[in-house]
């Protein structure tokens, strides 16, 4: 018998991105695609759509009575805005994965469950370690996404010790760029200018969107790996360098005044107090767990994931045609003028007196 | 990577494809062979040109500025970036080295060239100078050229500016999971046991070394097998004389200390002019942990008597060099 997999938050682009392969591998026999929005495209042909909230009980029957061997939970939203509002946020991405859990815990037939989580769970401070391993305690981020995502963990995890039969995989994803990739940090290197907390240089880590997609496929029906997974490209970018990488010039602002400029560009951009912390200090995890355990080697590194994102969707003020230009010309001046500190009392000309 | 028009095809210093427009000669304004380009003076190789040695240094200069401006350079995992360091930060401290502090090395083969190791250093001068002249030391004056990852303070990565220097330099935070982390990867580590209370103790307790936190650093070098380096550096106690410390303002500007020196704050920016003192680094012979394996850490005598090993050793290459000193400032 083939598999038969539910994914949640299967509009957004990550979640029809994996129901499209998903549906055309031999595997599987049935997708079952969550979601209370509608796709901007159609899913393919033989998916099924089911339009409901995650706390509907509509889902708790197909959960429970359609044979669902594995359910893909990647409906917990990062964006207050999107969803409409930190409170409906919460409310969604918390208890919808609550009752989700509750319903997979009385489905006899399910073997695996995947949730789709956050490297914000680590939080971004300045007393940090410099990578994180899935293991290192850490601090709780107080507010917004990642404490939402550390809940929606510690549901999972609880959920993990009630049903031993279960495979249970969190996928901790690094910020996700890429040609398609619409999330607070792509909008941000979108904007004019990029606005930063002054005297700080925090690393970054970039998850293209090709490796997203091809994790959580090999997470969904590669062979099980039970546990928690870093996910990122390798190496590190500078928030400095991803700047220049994107062409944009950088505004520093002082550290006191961060938060109310953070409010004004807040309106246009979703500029939570986590993101500013996280464009402070940033954050860095090991992704050793998931190359072995998991098998799972991004195809992209950090930097030429970026690189693509940066290529494919932002308009560089700065170009590479324009420094090699400057470079050039400031070097052609200065060897005219070499030429003439070498011969002394050359005319001016340079090169007659040859 | 897509793109319109020919690209250079020279390799860039990370070994990969210039991506570049090609100019005349097939190669872009970067890469092109010196000398080859249209118009140019004279050939910048000429022996005995001033203008020559000059110029070579402007065009390393433009090259690094393009790269910083284009984002064209790595950092590793902690934030290290060699690019810079080698043309920036190393620059700006070697004429401290050289011609300030006049600095003397010896035992630099105690350092290995290659593989983990852990230097342990005294720590003293209210700035932290000492420790970047023992990683300038490593890197201009060991064979190997050898980057030394301090381990620093949690005040280093709070403060504006000085936070990604301390990264950018190959610093990172003083936590075990990041000093084992850099060990395991072979890396050169560096770590100054007294911390604040060495920077920031009176001028009248130079040369006197404080406790050495409660021995962490052994357990680290423990865990991972890498050898202690003891290095003991002298005259950094006499750049800043602190005859005071205002505990008060300190605590007020959420700092470790306030020194009071001779000069400083009386001559205001002055006074942050260091005291020209002539400097000694010694790097004393290898303690090795490797034989005593990982469980060795469970026995609080083995970390105790190592730290004092290491103490010791630092403290008496101290007083031997200082015997033998002819002056503080000779």
């Amino acid at each position: 018998m083939g598999r038969r997999i539910l994914v949640t938050g299967a509009a957004r682009s990550t979640g029809r991105r994996l129901v499209a392969a998903l549906a055309t591998d031999p595997e599987v026999d049935a997708v079952v695609a969550v979601d209370d929005l509608g796709p901007d495209e159609p899913f393919p042909p033989g998916v099924e759509q089911l339009r409901v909230d995650l706390r509907s009980p509509a889902l708790v029957r197909t959960v429970q009575s359609t044979g669902i061997d594995t359910c893909v939970h990647l409906g917990v939203a990062a964006e207050p805005r999107a969803a409409g509002g930190r409170a409906t946020m919460k409310e969604r991405n918390v208890l919808g994965t609550m009752q989700l859990l509750a319903a997979a815990y009385h489905a006899p037939d399910l073997r695996r469950l995947v949730l789709k989580s956050t490297t914000a769970v680590y939080g971004a401070a300045a007393g940090d370690p410099a990578v994180w391993t899935e293991a290192m305690g850490h601090e709780t981020p107080s507010h917004g996404f990642g404490k939402d995502a550390i809940e929606v963990e510690d549901y999972v995890r609880s959920f993990d010790r009630r049903r031993p039969d279960v495979a249970v995989t969190v996928l901790r994803l690094a910020n996700q760029v890429g040609p398609t990739v619409d999330n607070p940090l792509t909008r941000y290197f979108e904007l004019p200018v990029c606005p930063t907390v002054f005297g700080f240089d925090p690393r970054l880590q970039f998850l293209h969107e090709d490796d997203t997609a091809e994790v959580l496929l090999r997470a969904a029906i590669g062979p099980a790996a039970r546990g928690t997974f870093n996910v990122a490209g390798d190496g590190v970018v500078l928030l400095s360098q991803a700047i220049r990488i994107a062409g944009k010039p950088p505004l520093p602002i002082p550290e006191p005044l961060v938060n109310r400029v953070a409010e004004l560009v807040g309106r246009t951009v979703d500029f939570s107090p986590e993101q500013v912390r996280f464009l402070q200090y940033g954050r860095v995890a090991d992704t050793a767990a998931a190359r072995k355990q998991l098998g799972f080697s991004p195809a992209w590194t950090s930097l030429d994931a970026f690189e693509d994102f940066a290529t494919t969707r932002l308009r560089r003020l700065v170009t590479e045609e324009w420094v090699a230009r400057l470079e050039q010309e400031a070097l052609a001046g200065l060897r005219r003028a070499a030429g003439w500190l070498s011969r002394g009392d050359a005319p001016m000309g340079g090169d007659g007196s040859r | 990577m897509t793109g319109a028009g020919e690209r250079c095809q020279s390799l860039t210093k990370k070994g990969e494809r210039c991506r570049n427009p090609v100019g005349p000669g097939g190669r872009c304004a970067r890469h092109r062979q010196p000398g080859t380009t249209p118009g140019a003076g004279p050939d910048p190789g000429a022996q005995g040109d001033p203008g020559a040695a000059l110029l070579g240094w402007a065009e390393e200069a433009l090259e690094f500025l393009g790269r910083r401006l284009l984002g064209e350079y790595q950092v590793d995992e902690f934030g290290h970036d060699p690019d810079l360091v080698e043309h920036v930060l190393a620059p700006l401290l070697r004429p401290l080295y050289r011609h300030w502090w006049r600095v003397e090395t010896r035992g630099l083969e105690h350092v290995p060239a290659k593989g983990p190791a852990l230097v342990v250093g005294n720590h003293a001068g209210t700035l932290p100078f000492d420790a970047l002249m023992v990683a300038l030391a490593l890197l201009d004056d060991h064979p190997a050229h050898r980057s030394l990852r301090m381990l620093a303070a949690d005040l280093a990565f709070n403060l504006p500016v000085v936070a990604p220097l301390a990264r950018k330099s190959g610093n990172t935070l003083a936590c075990a999971e990041d000093a084992r982390r850099l060990l395991e990867a072979g890396e050169l580590v560096g770590v100054w046991p007294e911390g604040y209370k060495g920077l920031g103790k009176p001028y009248r307790e130079r040369y006197r070394l404080q406790r050495f936190g409660r021995g962490g650093f052994v357990e680290i070098a423990l865990r991972t097998g890498a050898p202690i380096v003891p290095v003991a550096v002298l005259g950094s106690e006499e750049i800043y004389p602190m005859v005071a410390n205002l505990r008060r303002l300190a605590r007020l500007l959420g700092l470790p200390y306030f020194p009071v020196t001779p000069t400083f704050p009386l001559l205001g920016p002055l006074g942050a002019i260091p005291l020209p003192s002539k400097w000694l680094i010694e790097f004393c012979p290898r303690i090795e942990t490797a034989h005593l394996g990982p469980e060795a850490v469970l026995d609080p005598m083995v970390l105790f008597d190592l730290t004092d090993q290491v103490r010791d050793t630092i403290q008496q290459t101290l007083h031997a060099n200082l015997v033998a000193r002819r002056g503080v400032f000779t």
